[in-house]
């Protein structure tokens, strides 16, 4: 059966355009009458400007036209997590902070892309600068999950996670600093990749917690993923956490068969108490999957997992409260009206500028390193940080991938933890040890839940084994079809 | 109470780097305002520090300069605080593992007179680190206006030891600092264009005793004379407050040029909770001892120590030194001009101190000051020339002088301006020479007479005669002897 | 780890305005989170070195080559307020 061509991949309509079925004029408009007719429930976008796109579009058929188009990417939208730059577009971080906000630059991420002949289409919503769970944290829309608009889509990447779920856009890109690609993607059923620490240039992506925070993909197959990151990695001079690294042929990648046998390790902590029935079958389902296929499956501990969260919600609000400091009312952004005094433009403008969750994440961080508790709250959790990367190094002796759920629970209801705070904190259980180490990580869809929302599977690799994860990931989705399976809207 | 002020200084010193400390927006002082920006320097989200390698380089070399220990490793650091002028409302920073340790500024005391070396003495350094500046702030009636372009630009943060002692060593030490930044050429050191800016940390104590008083801090002092001012003002102050029986707050203070005095500054009682924490966005800095090696053989002869040899090598007396050698292109100078001609190092050497270092001041522009030496038409070696041609007779004294105007106004070599004007000495058995002491003789009856007399001085109308009539081309000596001759 | 937490302080370093009630749900809710993380209280970190990178590397420098700045309207552009092409703020008062 032929998809729309909202519902197509990157892999084909990028093979489409190359054989000039279609035009990027026409994918363009297909996107923008998607958005049109579906947004409305779903509230993914915060901006998007049909016209830029079509122009956009315009100019790449011009290139194609004239055999001289940048990649076989030329000429297809992407959606763009709204605390990534793109020049001449608007930044909100959905703050009021940032609401007039225009960035004067490009993110190395969407430099990259760019330079692919990739449209960036629309800013899609998020927690306000990232910090949540669910999207409900947005100064601007809540965002709904495609599957039921009951639900949060999950978060922080809420609204890129949605987007691609709704087919408003093919792929798009999204931050995770403590599961903000992998848990939205999970609840939303589409592929979330959060890579390598430094994999991808943060650049231009505005901070939460730097040591922790990545850009990655998140589209509807692992194909598209890998595509994607091929376009990606990259050495960026303005980023001094990006790694110089070759990249391989993650697509090429895919195809291939592995020479050994496949060891998945089952972190025992990862399958404990809280993890919900819905979770527990889809991810039992997968173990056996990669069972049927041979692979060698290893219970491994991960024995300070346990403290990620405890560790995260130190560390986060720490480099985050010294993020944040920049958002004054001075340079740019929200100035209170009635300041007469920078010290009350300070006060003001961020009591005003910033949200619930913000002003306590910044509160908690400014806290923990104020004199005299910086030794026992930050440098204590930086401590356990190094015991938590040394268990998934342990582990990795072991296994291959590690094989997880991406969180607790399917999708909850809108408004259901808003006002419970470490409830809401726990969704990132499963998905925090991996940015605290820095691993790469993906979730895939994993199947349903028996109210039918989409679950995913988590898989975790080795530092910089990208190519491995994707293929293990493209293993089990391509067994199954939930990737053909969409929400109706 | 007779008391002893006991000073440390912290000393900010902006690295001559093309761009600043974390992004390449350029630094150059005097551009339009915001007009060296970038997104790092406006801290626009998204926005990534990246450390720049000269300004390490730099500050290595500075801390060779100052005797430091170059750390093995050294990291970057956030001290948070908030101000207008601040971009981040953090400052990059290093904290607890500065770039430099330890180290030592040499000092000269003034000596008993201007002629005599005074004592020498080092000042003991706590560490220097680097960080990065902040914008500029400007008042105007309600309003305060931000100009970001100083934003970001490499600062080393020299810290001293109380280790000063008074308002003469305190001049001392950041005369001496500057000569050796500057020789180095790793700041300009220019205060009136804020590369160079000092905090004060003044104590006092009864003279004799050893423990620390109670210190204030006094904040930006951006001239010397603001330095000697304030810190002389503090300390009668503290002096008069602790004769009085009263207690030092400790407290930072601000240096009130217009009133001449400090005042305490609207402190919150936050100021000091820095929150410093390592910057997730940097990576530390490991440099070698064989990196630290090669950064050294880069380093200039430190001021004092030229001095010391200026005068052991080349026997040059102390007044000349202490013009030659604080300048460190100037002690270049001479050397390379030495290099040439080494038979005169005290020819040469007062060539320089006198008549090119007045020439350079009255050819400076009058708000930039003297014309630097490097810009100077005449260059070492046409300077040598020129002394060479004086000792060896070819030329006399007083054509010298007009030769060296001319080499100073268009840089032509001295031989070539001697023979344009035919300034070549007359030689010694020209009988025309005779003839002119003859008529001059003729024409000074009286000198005559009185040097007969035993006047010896009088003869000199009769030589300035002999002078004025062969424009200066005349050799002294032949003309003493000739007219030795006539009159025996 | 357990201590009460002057909010008023912690807010000013912050220099975030809270209101009464937003005082006391964050003291409340913070003193929650605090009591959370005292688990790590319980684990021997003696001997372990702290996690500043996830890929610790060090000497990332960057050449002193300049590149094209900001034109004075880019580095404006988002001010709420300029004046001869500068920020404009309130008079500000020394403060150490
Ligand atoms: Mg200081
Ligand atoms: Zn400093």
């Amino acid at each position: 059966m032929s998809q729309p061509i909202y519902y197509k991949t990157l892999a084909e309509l990028s093979r489409e355009l190359e054989e000039k079925k279609v035009s990027s004029t026409e994918i363009a408009q297909a996107f923008i009458d998607r958005t049109q007719a579906t947004d409305g429930k779903v509230n993914a976008f915060l901006h998007h400007d049909a016209h830029d796109l079509l122009a956009q579009a315009k100019r790449s058929d011009e290139r194609r036209a004239t055999g001289q188009a940048l990649s076989p990417l030329d000429g297809l939208p992407i959606g763009i997590k709204d605390a990534i730059c793109v020049a001449g577009q608007p930044l909100t971080c959905a703050s009021k902070m940032l609401e007039n906000y225009v960035s004067p630059y490009d993110a190395g991420a969407v430099e990259r892309l760019k330079a692919a002949g990739m449209l960036p289409w629309g800013r899609l919503n998020l927690d306000e600068f990232a910090m949540g769970s669910s999207t409900e944290n947005s100064a601007f829309k809540t965002t709904c999950n495609p599957w039921n608009l009951e639900r949060i889509p999950g978060g922080s990447s809420g609204g890129s996670a949605a987007a691609c779920a709704a087919g408003q856009a093919i792929a798009t890109l999204g931050s995770d600093t403590g599961g903000s690609i992998r848990q939205p993607a999970s609840h939303c059923g589409v592929v979330g990749m959060k890579p390598t620490y430094g994999l991808v240039s943060r650049y231009g992506l505005a901070a939460f917690a730097s040591s922790l925070d990545q850009i990655g993909p998140m589209t509807r197959t692992v194909e598209d993923a890998a595509l994607l990151l091929q376009q990606l990695v990259w050495h960026d001079r303005r980023d001094s956490t990006s790694l110089n690294h070759a990249a391989p042929d993650y697509r090429g990648a895919l195809s291939q068969k592995r020479e050994t046998p496949l060891r998945v390790g089952l972190p025992k902590e990862y399958f404990g108490e809280g993890l919900s029935d819905d979770v527990r079958k889809v991810v039992d389902n997968a173990i056996g999957f990669y069972k049927s296929q041979g692979a060698q499956m290893v219970e491994i501990s991960l024995p300070h997992s346990s403290l990620g969260l405890a560790v995260y919600y130190i560390i986060a609000p720490a480099e985050a409260s010294s993020n944040l400091a920049r958002f004054d009312g001075i340079r740019y952004g929200h100035r209170a009206a009635k300041a007469d005094d920078p010290v009350e433009i300070y006060y003001d403008s961020r009591a005003e500028g910033f949200g619930p969750e913000v002003k306590r994440r910044v509160i908690l961080g400014t806290y923990v390193l104020s004199s005299g508790y910086y030794d026992a709250y930050y440098l204590r959790a930086q401590k356990v940080r190094s015991l938590i990367r040394q268990d998934f190094s342990d582990a990795f002796e072991k296994v291959d991938v590690i094989l997880s759920p991406v969180t607790p629970t399917p999708a909850f209801k809108r408004g259901e933890k808003i006002n419970n705070l470490l409830e809401m904190y726990l969704c990132d259980l499963y998905t925090i040890g991996v940015n605290l180490a820095g691993l790469p990580g993906i979730s895939v869809p994993g199947g349903f839940s028996k109210d039918g929302l989409p679950v995913g599977i988590q898989l975790i690799g080795k530092p910089l084994a990208e190519a491995e994860l994707l293929q293990t990931a493209h293993l089990f989705e391509q067994a199954h079809d939930f990737y053909n399976q969409h929400p109706a809207l | 109470m007779n008391y002893e002020p006991v000073i440390g200084l912290e000393v900010h010193v902006q690295i001559n780097t093309r761009t600043k400390a974390f992004t390449r927006a350029p630094y150059v002082f005097g551009a339009e305002p915001n007009t060296l920006a970038d997104p790092v320097v406006m801290a626009l989200p998204g926005a990534l520090p990246v450390l720049n390698k000269e300004a390490v380089r730099q500050a290595v070399r500075a801390g060779l300069m100052l005797e430091c220990k170059i750390a093995e490793r050294c990291k970057w650091d956030r001290k948070n605080y908030f101000y207008p002028d601040s971009p981040k409302n953090y400052q990059i920073s290093q904290y607890d593992q500065p770039i430099c340790i330890g180290g030592a500024v040499e000092i000269e005391l003034p000596g008993p007179s201007r002629n005599v070396m005074g004592a020498h003495r080092k000042v003991k350094l706590t560490r220097i680190h680097l960080e990065e500046d902040v914008g500029k702030l400007s008042h105007f009636g309600n309003a305060s206006l931000v100009d970001f372009n100083r934003a970001g630009v490499a600062l080393l943060e020299i810290v001293s030891e109380p280790d000063l002692y008074s308002i003469e060593e305190v001049f001392a030490y950041l005369n001496s600092l500057r000569q050796s930044l500057t020789a180095a050429g790793i700041s300009d050191c220019d205060m009136e264009k804020g590369q160079m800016r000092c905090d004060a940390n003044v104590s006092l104590r009864p003279k004799g005793t050893t423990t620390l008083g109670t210190r204030c801090e006094i904040k930006n002092l951006n001239s010397i004379s603001g330095v000697r001012n304030a810190v002389q003002y503090e300390i009668k102050r503290q002096a008069r407050a602790l004769d009085k029986g009263e207690k030092i707050i400790q407290q930072t203070r601000r240096w009130d040029a217009e009133q001449g005095v400090t005042q305490p500054m609207r402190t919150k009682e936050d100021a000091h909770d820095y929150r410093y924490f390592p910057d997730p966005d940097l990576m530390p800095v490991v440099i070698a001892p064989e990196q630290v090696e090669k950064i050294a053989k880069t380093l200039p002869e430190r001021p004092f120590d030229r001095q010391r040899r200026f005068m052991q090598q080349y026997d040059l007396p102390y007044t000349v030194t202490s013009v030659l050698c604080p300048t460190c292109a100037l002690g270049d100078y001479f050397e390379q001009a030495l290099e040439v001609y080494p038979k005169n190092p005290k020819g040469i050497a007062n060539l320089i101190a006198n008549d090119l270092l007045r020439e350079l001041a009255a050819a400076g522009r009058p708000d930039e000051g003297a014309l630097p030496v490097c810009q100077c038409k005449i260059k070492p070696a046409q300077l040598a020339e020129l002394v060479k041609l004086t000792d060896d007779a070819v030329i006399t004294r007083q054509s010298a002088k007009e030769v060296f105007a001319e080499m100073f106004a268009a840089g032509d070599d001295p031989m070539a301006i001697v023979e344009r004007k035919a300034l070549k000495q007359e030689k010694q058995d020209d009988g025309a020479l005779e003839q002119i002491v003859r008529d001059a003789l003729e024409a000074n009856p009286k000198a005559v007479e009185q040097y007969k007399a035993g006047n010896e001085k009088a003869i000199n109308a009769v030589k300035g005669a002999v002078m004025k009539a062969t424009q200066g081309r005349a050799n002294p000596q032949t003309v003493a002897e000739l007219i030795g001759k006539l009159l025996s | 780890m357990s201590e009460s937490i002057d909010i008023d302080h912690v807010a000013q370093l912050a220099r975030i305005r809270l209101s009464p009630e937003e005082k006391t749900a964050y003291a409340a809710q913070l003193g929650d989170i605090l009591n959370f993380v005292r688990q790590l209280e319980s684990v021997d970190v003696t001997g372990v070195e702290p996690t500043s990178h996830a890929f610790p590397v060090v000497n990332v420098l960057d050449d002193d080559e300049p590149s094209e700045p900001f034109t004075q309207a880019q580095a404006l552009m988002n001010a709420p307020l300029a004046r001869n092409g500068q920020i404009e703020v309130p008079k500000v008062v020394d403060e150490a």
